[in-house]
Parts: C-alpha cells; structure tokens; sequence
C-alpha cells in the first residue's frame, strides 16, 4: 500500500519490509508490530480516554452543557452524571448484551461461515503454496471498497494513490467532527428530520461498501461502491451546511434529577 | 431525501441476483448426511475406516489414539483393532511416509487430516460435503499414472483407495450447449464393474468416514452447542436483571 506514494514510495516498502519481497524479515516485523505494538497502542489510548474523562466529566443523554451550571461551593458540575453508578449499571447491561451475541458466536458458530475463522487457516502454512484469493477480513471491507472506488487517474496522480488518500481520509475524517457538526443541539434527542436521514444514508453506504468488499469487481459493483463512496464523504463535507439548517427542538436547560 | 435512499437501494438491487463469493469454477457438491455427525456408532465405525485406508499415507498428527475413548471405545478395543503402525495407545496418529518420498512418489505430500473437513470448506459446501463428494467421484483414467482421476479435485496425485469396495466408475462426457451457445461439457459418471458393496452401502461408508474426520476437526462440536444453551440461557436471565437494576437507577434522571 505504501508503495503508492510517489518518489518514496519504493524505498519506504522495502524499508518497512526489510526485504524485496515479503519475507522472514517481513513476518517478524508484522507479527511483532500485531501483538505487542498494537495492544500498548491500545492501552495508551484506554490511559487517555480516561485522562480526558476525569478532565471534562461525563456528558447526559441530553446533551446538556455540564459546565454551564456549576455548583458554586464545590465547583463540581450540577448536570453531569456521575460514572458511578450511573453509568456503571448501564454498561453491565450493554455487557451482557454484547456476551449474549459474542457467546452466540463462539457456541454455535465459531467459523460464521469463513468470516470469523477462516478456513485457509486450517491448511498448515506452507511457503510455496499460497492462497489463490487473499480477501480483507469483513471489518475492513468497507474501506477496502473505498480503495478499490478510485479508478481514474486525476490531477497527475496515479488512481491507486488516490485510493490510499481516500481511504485514509475516511479513517481520519472522524476526527474531525467536532468542527464539521454546527447543530445548536448536541443530542440526537432534538435534532431535525435532515440530519436523521443523512445519518440513516451514511450508515446505508457504510454496510453496501462493506458488503461489495467482500465480492470480485465488476464494472456495476464498481460504480454503486463509487457513489456510495461519495455519499460517505459527502456526509462529512456537506455536514457544516446541513446541521446549520436542520430544524432542531429545543433541549431542556436543565437535567432533571428526583431527588 | 426520499428519493435518495430510494434510488441509492436500487443500485444496491443492481447486482443482488446471481452474486457469487468468489470467481471461479462452480462446484457441486453432494450433501453430506449430517445426522451422522452425531451418531456414535456411525464414527466408531468412520474411525474403523479411517485407521484402516486412510492413515497409512495420510497423517492427523494432532489427534491421539486415546482420544477415540470420546466416541465410546476402550483402550483394550483400541489397541486391539485400530492400533497398527503405533506402540502405546496415547501416540499420536502418524505415518511412518517420509513427506519429501512422499512428494516424489504422489506429486504432492498427503495432507495431514486432522483439519481437513474445515479447510475444505468454501462457499459451495461445507468441508464435509466437498469430502462426501470428493470420495464417491473417483473415475478410471488410464492417463493419469496412478490411473484415477476425480470429479472434485481435477488430476489428483491421490488414487482410489476404496475402489475394492465402490468398484470402477468410467467418466461420459456429454457435449451440450449451455444458454449463450458455449460447448459445455456434462461429466456424468457409470459404474463400469461393480465392487464389493452397493450404491447405497458405499454412500453410508463414506458417511461415516466423513462424519469421523469432521469430528476429528472439533472433538468438541457436539458438546460446545449443549453448553451454549445454558450459557444463552444464564445470559439472557442476567440480561433480564441487569435491565431492571438500570432502570431503577435511571428512573431519576430524564
């Protein structure tokens, strides 16, 4: 994939694969990378969130503004929800909920038909004999589509790079939401019909693009994963213009506790 | 918007019909008879045939002879019947063929068995079919040099191990047209000389042979869906009471 960069783009596949093809070098690394770089990743950004958390408290279903109201001898704010136990019981719900598809899975259909377990993983690994197809584990297909949208070779660069760019994009575009979302309201609770049906097309795309890549290319398949493409990103793009429009309810001023 | 989701669900439609996984051939594939899968005696007596035609050249070095204790056997019956080519009833089910004499005489290793019904399977059938088919398509084929060829699995290095028993099968091949006028081959197969069994009867061998190399895949197949039960029941009974206890602590907050 990082071939595709221009000028760089050679030296820098060789330098991470240590080698001209992929080789022990290659595995070591990979496998290294997989299984003790990824997990400290993880448990660094576990740190963060909650760092971030205990900084600026839990938020309300409401999507009331907790620092508005301020309790004023202790500081603490009066409409946010303490984690405890709050959201601790609700989590053990969602827990459960989760455990009862998860052990689903692994009870009654731990290969889920070559998705989950898949079958080349029975043969033993054997250098000279390679798997004919080498298709993208199912949580990765719809950016996979994306990459493989990008057909036409625009403004001097090449349509591979092009799709590594998009589907990079489209990984990093989340982050940039705080910006892009200009509703006055911050839950879905109160938010207009427009921003409900773009969510709804978004999310529409999402599972199409997942679905198309997992299949083989055609030229039909090609054009639907390009205007879903489209769609994904549009979402994003178009988002500052459409939240501004919507006709939002307007959320209380306040949560309200019984007590 | 309407329209949007409207005409964005059409292009889905598009190519919903005929969408095959992967390119490539098509495979049809038998169903294999599951119901043996589960069935003691059906895998005592696969085990029966498996020790005897298939672990001479082909390996399941992951599985021990003691293990058949699972499917209701001794290890008296084991080391009496099924014991040949090992000492002690815990040894591993190996072969004494070298893998590289191996490649030289067959063109390919025999692969070890013991995963081979769930690395067969593919998006036309599980792996236990591909194996129910695959071992009642074997034809006579004077080009090949161990003179067997397969329906399933095109110039296989393996020959007929069971022909004493299913007989020859000679290939037919007809010469028809399909729809858009291509020549389409209809590979058919006849018994050419009959063998030691039946139709009938060599079909339920090759059932129970298949039904203990799928069990001999996931040993525990059977008993993890009796456990699962339980544990979707324990599960949904929690998921009952954690709701509650989250809502009665929600209940203040709107």
């Amino acid at each position: 994939m990082f071939s595709a960069i221009p000028w760089v783009g050679e030296p820098l596949s060789i330098w991470i694969r240590g080698d001209y093809v992929i080789g022990d070098a290659t595995l070591n690394r990979f496998f290294s990378f997989h299984v003790i770089a990824i997990p400290l990743v993880l448990i660094g950004l576990v740190a963060a969130h909650l760092v971030a958390l205990h900084e600026v408290g839990s938020n309300n279903p409401d999507g009331v503004e907790i620092k508005k109201k301020v309790d004023p001898k202790t500081g603490k704010p009066l409409d946010g929800i303490p984690f405890h136990p709050y959201y601790t019981v609700k989590d053990i719900f969602g827990v459960v909920v989760f455990l009862m598809f998860f052990c689903a899975v692994v009870f009654f259909g731990p290969e889920f038909g070559g998705y989950f377990l898949e079958y080349n993983n029975f043969i033993p690994a054997d250098p000279l004999k390679t798997p004919p197809h080498i298709a993208p584990v199912w949580y990765f297909t719809p950016f996979y589509s994306i990459l493989r949208a990008n057909t036409v070779n625009f403004f001097y660069v090449d349509a591979k790079l092009w799709g590594v760019i998009f589907m990079g994009l489209a990984v990093v575009v989340f982050f940039f939401l705080p910006w892009l979302d200009k509703s006055p309201v911050k839950s879905i609770r109160y938010r207009g019909p427009i921003y409900k049906t773009a969510l709804v097309i978004f999310v529409i795309c999402f599972a199409v693009l997942g679905y198309l890549g997992i299949l083989p290319p055609t030229p039909e398949r090609t054009l639907t994963a390009q205007i879903c493409t489209i769609l994904y990103f549009a979402f994003f793009l178009l988002m500052p213009i459409y939240t501004r429009l919507d006709r939002c309810k307007t959320p209380p001023e306040r949560v309200t506790f019984d007590h | 918007m309407k329209k949007l989701i409207v005409s964005s669900l059409l292009v889905v439609g598009m190519w919903l019909p005929g969408a095959g996984l992967t390119s490539g051939p098509e495979l049809k594939l038998d169903r294999a008879p599951t119901e043996k899968f589960s069935d003691v005696l059906s895998l005592q007596r696969g085990a029966k045939i498996f020790v005897n035609y298939c672990l001479n050249c082909h390996s399941a070095s992951y599985y021990r002879y003691n293990r058949l204790r699972d499917i209701g056997l001794s290890d008296e019956q084991i080391k009496d019947n099924l014991l040949f080519t090992a000492d002690k009833v815990g040894d591993l089910m190996r072969v004494a063929m070298a893998r590289q004499d191996a490649a030289a005489w067959f063109g390919a290793a025999p692969p070890d068995l013991g995963l081979i019904a769930r690395s067969r399977s593919s998006e036309f059938g599980s792996g236990a079919d591909w194996l129910y088919t695959y071992l009642r398509t074997f034809y006579r084929d004077p080009s090949r040099p161990t003179g067997w060829n397969n329906l399933v699995f095109e110039n296989v290095g393996m020959p007929h191990v069971l022909w004493e028993l299913q007989g020859d099968l000679a290939l037919h091949l007809d010469k028809s047209k399909d729809a858009y006028g291509n020549p389409v081959d209809h590979k058919t197969l006849q018994l050419a000389k009959p063998g030691k069994l039946n139709q009938s009867e060599y079909d339920s061998l090759v059932g129970d042979l298949v039904a203990f190399l799928v069990y001999m895949g996931e040993p525990v197949a059977v008993s993890r869906k009796s456990i699962g039960i339980g544990v979707i029941l324990f599960l949904s009974v929690l998921a009952v009471f954690t709701y509650l206890l989250k809502r009665e602590y929600w209940k203040d907050i709107h």
